[in-house]
């Protein structure tokens, strides 16, 4: 199955892209979609600890369903305001 | 076109719209309390040149409702009115405008700043600074809507 994966600030920064679509095997996990990620570029894996999840623009846990065609957000801490 | 009660846009703040959106015909209002967040010259020892605001738009708007959620529930008399900017900002100008009305000061002042306290927990909205001699990313809260401790620690410091 395919998903659009996005990442944004210094995430973005570190993959050298904001969005990437991959191919995971089925079932999927934010869990399993972050771990695909990291496999293929170690130095993302930093952010594990502090880093916040969301599936199609919703706040999600990493152990949460993804499905084909979701989008899954990794989120460096905010700094807005 | 009214004017939304949240917004995440690169357009310039513009308060005078909001708080007439928020208090509009609203003779019941006793007080209406503003905050607004500006661009600052220097940060952590640092001479900042200019921000540059990145956000993911459509978890942020629904981040800013629930935080409008959030104060109406604590504070039932507020009505509320949050607008966050993004992109290029240069020094002093207005990076976030908060709107607060309600019969009494004392609930339009705490709804206020729990918004804003709460705004810098949850948004997902990131700083990218620009200072003499670099660049950084800054990185506050790490972002969890169902976070009670956070929560309530945003509300103390609002009735504070």
């Amino acid at each position: 199955m395919r998903v659009t994966i996005r990442l944004f600030a210094r995430l973005r920064d570190l993959a050298g892209s904001g969005e990437l679509v991959r191919e995971v095997a089925s079932p999927a996990t934010v869990q399993s979609v972050w771990r695909t990620l990291v496999g293929e570029m170690p130095s993302l894996s930093e952010y594990e600890r502090t880093m916040s999840v969301a599936v199609n623009a919703d706040y999600a846990r990493m152990n949460a369903d993804v499905h084909d065609g979701d989008e899954v957000a990794f989120l460096p801490p905010v700094s807005g305001g | 076109m009214p004017v939304p009660l949240v917004a995440v846009t690169s357009e310039p703040l513009d308060l005078q719209a909001l708080t007439a959106a928020v208090s509009a015909s609203a003779t019941a209002d006793g007080a209406v309390t503003t905050f607004v967040g500006l661009v600052r010259d220097h940060n952590q020892g640092r001479r900042v040149s200019y921000l540059e605001y990145e956000a993911y738009e459509p978890l942020a708007v629904k981040a800013l409702e629930r935080i409008l959620n959030e104060a109406r529930e604590a504070w039932p008399g507020a009505r509320l009115g949050v607008h966050h900017r993004i992109g290029r900002l240069e020094l002093s100008e207005a990076s976030i405008i908060i709107v607060a009305a309600s019969a009494h000061r004392g609930e339009a002042f705490a709804s206020c700043r729990y918004t804003i306290e709460r705004v810098k927990q949850i948004v997902p909205i990131w700083k990218h600074e620009h200072f003499e001699g670099g660049d950084v990313w800054l990185e506050g809260a790490t972002a969890d809507p169902e976070d009670a401790a956070a929560r309530e620690a945003a509300h103390r410091i609002a009735c504070a």
